[in-house]
């Protein structure tokens, strides 16, 4: 439909009716917060890989230290900026594809609430020292209750939506929305069986021990990436790259397939990340044989996005939002081609351990699952608030900083990684070990320095959008209060 | 048939059950989607339904400064 055909005073009017039909305040929320978190997150981030490049930062303060402000990150970037676009995503495709009002506004509010609440009081906890020491699970017990209960909630809202639909089909996005929401809660409320100290203690003891223990973590820590960083992003991406290339998926038959592989595939291969240990070997090879399977999902679904372009990639030149969808389907073939090679115990044995693991989470975290955040919101967030975005030569900007940001920086961890492991297992010809420890960590200075400019460029990018995004929004509150002043100032002529 | 139950109850046999149950389902999503031309057909359609919500309530209310081809369609 083309603009002019809109007449400038029609808007408002339809606006209000769409406003009836679906709920975009709670999507409007959770898009601002991904914003709000993403800058946080990032930052934090960028402050702490500067750390490991100048350890004076620590300017001998305990809060702010490495080991307190990394899951601070962690924390901020997954489940901050990725969980709120997540949850603002999902509302607004399962509302979309359903032709539904989602289901009972105050508790989809409860949802804002409750999980932001969660987050904030982590990041204090993390800061204050107070951990459970579980890798992206590090909540005290109390927040592992709030996030529960905000779970509960938000599977209630989703599924009550799908049931109330007036398409008689669920389009496929939502069930990756729908695995997501489900594994979720299978997966936190299994990692964090605890038995508390006291009522008001923020400790607990673990259920479990020893390697039973571990690899209750890293089935829960692998499943985290497999279907919150992955299945749920993997929703975002069947709606939003149709949405924004004008054209519908490139195969419906072979989204279902993904789906199911994925399905079928990701929750047997956590134990990868426990090579050479005290695992059964049997457990391990598993793992390594599903990982390997895992490939073919994976570049079914990379290939099934890209090519939703095939016939239009001229779209490429002339939209930046495309750029950054089509670009995080590239970085997601990239590091689920890496991710099955790491999991073979050969070369694990020469990652495990380094830097290259680092690089390889932050060529899916930024370039998967950052970059497809960001076309998604920048798609949504002008609609929402039924504006153009503010400027779409920032939208190219960002997008470069960010591309130029993940390859300084994962290219730095491949050296850090492959030199840091090289130099561990090296023996000189008695059969000592050939470099100390101390000659690894003065060869790892380099590296770290441009890892650190990476992510300052990824973050400067960030706080372009951040500013790009405030710009639109502003513009678009503006825009309703004028429309609402001359809906009331033509009241009150015809009156 | 009891012996049967009783192979299934061995965890032993746990692995080989969960691939055949596994493996078993998932062929039979595979085949239950190509199977029938016209079931695949219908598949096809439901491609459809993002591009099937009607944008066009969504027209802004402010002048445009750029745009993007997608946002003409």
């Amino acid at each position: 439909m083309s603009q002019a055909a809109t007449t400038a005073g029609a808007a408002p009017a339809a606006s209000v009716a769409s406003t009836e039909q679906y709920n975009y305040a709670i999507v409007k929320k959770f898009a601002v917060a991904a914003v709000l978190w993403g800058v946080f997150g990032m930052a934090a981030g960028v402050w702490i890989a500067s750390q490991l490049a100048w350890p004076f930062l620590n300017f001998d303060i305990a809060q702010i230290t490495f080991g307190r402000f990394r899951p601070v990150h962690t924390t901020a970037v997954i489940f901050g900026f990725g969980g709120n676009a997540l949850f603002a995503t999902s509302y607004y495709v399962v509302q979309r594809t359903c032709h539904a009002r989602l289901w009972n506004d105050s508790l989809a509010s409860f949802t804002f609430y409750g999980w932001n609440l969660a987050l904030i009081l982590g990041v204090i906890s993390y800061m204050a020292g107070i951990t459970q020491g579980r890798e992206y699970a590090e909540f005290n017990w109390q927040i592992d209750l709030i996030i529960l209960v905000t779970w509960v909630v938000y599977f209630l809202v989703f599924t009550m939506t799908l049931l109330r639909r007036n398409q008689p089909h669920i389009y496929v996005a939502n069930w990756f929305f729908m695995s997501f929401i489900l594994a979720t809660a299978l997966l936190h409320i299994f990692n964090n069986i605890e038995v508390p100290v006291g009522l008001f203690n923020p400790q607990s003891y673990p259920m479990f021990s020893g390697v039973q223990d571990a690899m209750r973590q890293w089935w829960y820590g692998h499943n985290a990436v497999g279907f919150f960083l992955t299945a749920a992003f993997l929703g975002m991406m069947y709606y939003f790259v149709p949405k924004q290339a004008g054209r519908p998926i490139y195969s419906y038959k072979l989204s279902i397939i993904h789906f199911w592989a994925l399905i079928f595939l990701y929750m047997w291969v956590g134990a990868h990340h426990l090579h050479w240990t005290a695992l059964p070997d049997w457990v391990s090879t598993l793992a390594a044989t599903f990982s390997i399977l895992l490939l073919l999902p994976s570049w079914g679904g990379m290939i099934n996005g890209i090519m939703t372009l095939s016939g239009a990639w001229d779209k490429l030149r002339t939209d930046p939002i495309m750029l950054f969808l089509i670009t995080a389907l590239a970085f997601y073939g990239m590091s689920t081609f890496e991710g099955p090679m790491m999991s073979l115990k050969s070369v694990n044995a020469l990652s495990h351990y380094t830097d290259w693991t680092v690089g390889h989470v932050h060529s899916g975290a930024l370039g998967w699952v950052a970059m497809i955040s960001f076309g998604s919101l920048y798609h949504l967030i002008p609609r929402l608030w039924n504006v153009n975005l503010f400027s779409l030569k920032l939208v190219y900007v960002h997008f470069f900083l960010a591309t130029v940001g993940i390859v300084l920086y994962i290219t730095a961890m491949w050296v850090a990684g492959i030199g840091q492991g090289l130099m561990l297992r090296a023996f000189d010809q008695y059969g000592n070990l050939a470099y100390t420890f101390t000659e690894s960590v003065v060869f790892l200075h380099q590296p770290y320095v441009v890892r650190a400019i990476g992510g300052g460029l990824f973050l400067l990018g960030m706080v372009i959008m951040a500013f790009n995004i405030f710009m639109t929004v502003r513009s678009g509150i503006k825009a309703e209060a004028r429309a609402r002043q001359e809906a009331i100032e033509a009241e009150a002529r015809t009156a | 048939m009891l012996s049967l139950w009783e192979w299934i109850q061995d965890m032993g046999n746990s692995k080989t059950l969960a691939l055949i149950l596994f493996m078993s389902t998932f062929v039979g999503v595979v085949i239950y989607l190509f199977a029938s031309p016209r079931r695949a057909r219908k598949f096809e359609t439901y491609r459809y339904i993002p591009l099937d919500d009607d944008d066009s309530h969504r027209e802004p209310t402010t002048s445009r400064r750029d745009k993007t081809e997608s946002d003409e369609q």
